[in-house]
């Protein structure tokens, strides 16, 4: 089920938490709505499953008007940063739930709650209380709840945020492989552009309630449209005025007219990658990344007086087509 | 030692206030034998202000339940403008002294007052009959449930709610399924609450009865009674009845609530 947004306003109190907002969403694509806190991410997706509504606009489900319509009416799967589990319900029955709402034939339910567990691997689980499940369990207990009643639409609401590193990786590429079998329309927000760029097809960048730019992860990365995004998605420092990607950057002895001199401060070793930090002529801190042997060959020592220069192409904040 | 300080404090504190005169009740009521205070208790008269007591408490528990928790959603839920006042207005039978409550309903429902002409003019009843004991009644033990649910429903937030809602789940549905399950203990609290303080209500329900022996005298107006007659041993009896129906009610609760609530 596609889903569009147009031009959505919405405010709290004085604080404009979305701002003209346009959106729209494919069909069976997963799609990353990622920005910092107040940015107005959450508060979109809560808009597009009807838990808010917006002051102007209109939101179109499978291309009809949605603005009005109840959540329970919307037929979108939603799931919670903090799971909203039914506490005082066993793993099957808040599977269930959704089911039993609908009146579904009693072996029916049971069949489709037993599939889902065994989806969530959560299988022999389902007699326990949310109280006895591990963070991780839980997050995929509420997805099963979501999933139970086959939604055309996942809204999932900063699903991995309350999640220890280990169990989010292991929850992204199992969320991704969730969607590539069963094409659900897919939506998460997020304030990790890692996990954006690592699960999404398509990043919604969300910045002061406004969208700053749309588009799958490595055009994000290679042709940002602003330097919001540019300092959002990856790392970039300023040179010469200028915002680049540290690895952009090169050290050199040789000096022209597009070096300049800086002091080696630091050097730290990221396995494949060696981040050198530096202080620029000017005082001001750079860093720049290269790879172990490039730095290996340029034989560096802290303290010492190198020369940085600037990426050959880069014009206004926009990379070329060819990058050297 | 500072802490078998602060324990000694409490006990001797809760012996002189509490279990002192509670045992000194118990131990007057049988001073006499077991015989004149079973005459007491079964005088027709003290029956019928127990039955009158259990009645009343009969009508006010379910009525405050029910308007505790719509109330207790209504402020927490914020459903409609007004929600503040209605969180103070609630505590206002707390603040009030019983006397002046029954006052109000005596001004309020006497042959002058507001509803008082009103309710003469089509033949009930309201003043020194049951409806005024009733409603006096569930006026002084109003906040009790409310103010119970009130800080559960904070605490448990609106997210359970609304993922129901996100499964399909209409607002009554909810209710039944996921906010009443989930804030039952501190129902079932308010409900003891409530009932302890309809049994023991006084000062209201004395100031509207009328006090009519066998007809508007509760089980703590008729302690009054026997004590002002001169029959002590009738009143501890009845005392010790009401504090034994509590103690009960109470014991009730502790028993079937479970350990982790979770």
């Amino acid at each position: 089920m596609s889903i569009e947004v147009h031009n959505v306003s919405k405010r709290f109190g004085s604080f404009q938490a979305l701002d003209d907002v346009s959106l729209d969403v494919d069909s069976g694509s997963l799609t990353a709505l990622l920005g910092p806190s107040g940015s107005g991410k959450s508060t979109l997706l809560r808009i597009i499953a009807g838990l808010e509504h917006p002051d102007t606009g209109e939101v179109r489900l499978a291309g009809e008007d949605a603005t009005v319509l109840a959540p329970q009416k919307r037929g979108v799967g939603f799931v919670f940063q903090h799971y909203a589990a039914f506490k005082h319900m066993t793993v099957r029955d808040n599977v269930a739930f959704g089911l039993k709402i609908r009146k579904q034939p009693k072996a029916e339910v049971r069949a489709r709650v037993d599939e889902l567990l065994e989806l969530v691997q959560l299988q022999g689980f389902g007699h326990r209380y949310p109280a006895q499940l591990s963070g991780g369990q839980r997050q995929r207990m509420a997805l099963a709840r979501a999933l139970a009643p086959r939604p055309k639409v996942l809204l999932l609401d900063e699903p991995f945020g309350a999640l220890d590193a280990r169990v989010r990786a292991e929850l992204r590429v199992w969320l991704r492989r969730l969607h590539s079998e069963t094409h659900t329309t897919t939506v998460f927000v997020t304030h990790d552009q890692e996990e954006a760029m690592e699960v999404a097809d398509r990043v919604v960048v969300m910045n002061a309630g406004r969208v700053e730019q749309a588009a799958a992860p490595h055009d994000l990365y290679d042709a940002p449209a602003n330097d919001f995004v540019m300092t959002f998605v990856g790392d970039a420092v300023r040179f010469d005025g200028q915002l680049v990607r540290p690895h952009e950057l090169e050290l050199t002895y040789d000096a022209d007219e597009t070096t300049r001199e800086a002091q080696l401060d630091r050097i730290v070793h990221l396995g494949f990658e060696t981040r050198c930090e530096l202080t620029l002529d000017d005082g001001s801190p750079i860093t720049v990344q290269m790879t172990r042997e490039q730095a290996a060959e340029l034989e560096l020592a802290p303290g010492q007086i190198v020369l940085v220069r600037r990426p050959r192409v880069r014009v206004g904040g926009e990379l070329p087509d060819v990058v050297g | 030692m500072r802490r078998l300080g602060l324990r000694s404090v409490a006990i001797f504190y809760l012996v002189a206030i509490l279990l002192g005169p509670l045992a000194m009740v118990f131990y007057r009521a049988f001073e006499h034998g077991i015989h004149p205070l079973w005459s007491s208790l079964t005088d027709p008269n003290t029956i019928h202000a127990f039955r009158l007591t259990l009645e009343i408490t009969a009508i006010a528990v379910p009525v405050n339940t029910i308007f505790g928790v719509v109330c207790a959603l209504a402020i927490v839920r914020r459903r409609f403008p007004g929600a503040g006042i209605v969180n103070a207005i609630v505590d206002l039978p707390l603040a009030l002294s019983p006397v002046v409550v029954g006052l109000m309903l005596f001004l309020l429902y006497g042959r002058s007052g507001w509803f008082g002409s009103w309710t003469s003019a089509h033949g009930v009843q309201v003043l020194f009959a049951t409806p005024s004991m009733v409603i006096a009644t569930i006026f002084v033990s109003l906040p009790f449930v409310a103010r119970e649910v009130v800080p559960t429903l904070r605490e448990l937030g609106d997210e359970q709610e609304q993922a129901a809602h996100t499964l399909g789940a209409s607002g009554w549905q909810t209710f039944w399924r996921v906010t009443l399950p989930s804030i039952r203990w501190a129902v079932i609290y308010g409900v003891v609450l409530t009932t302890a303080r309809c049994l023991g209500e006084y000062g209201a329900v004395a100031v509207v009865s009328g006090h009519i022996e066998g007809q508007t005298e509760t089980a703590t107006l008729r302690v009054q009674d026997y004590y002002e007659n001169f029959n002590l041993t009738g009143a501890y009896g009845i005392a010790i009845v009401l504090a034994v129906i509590s103690v009960l009610v109470l014991t009730a609760m502790t028993l079937l609530k479970p350990k982790e609530s979770a």
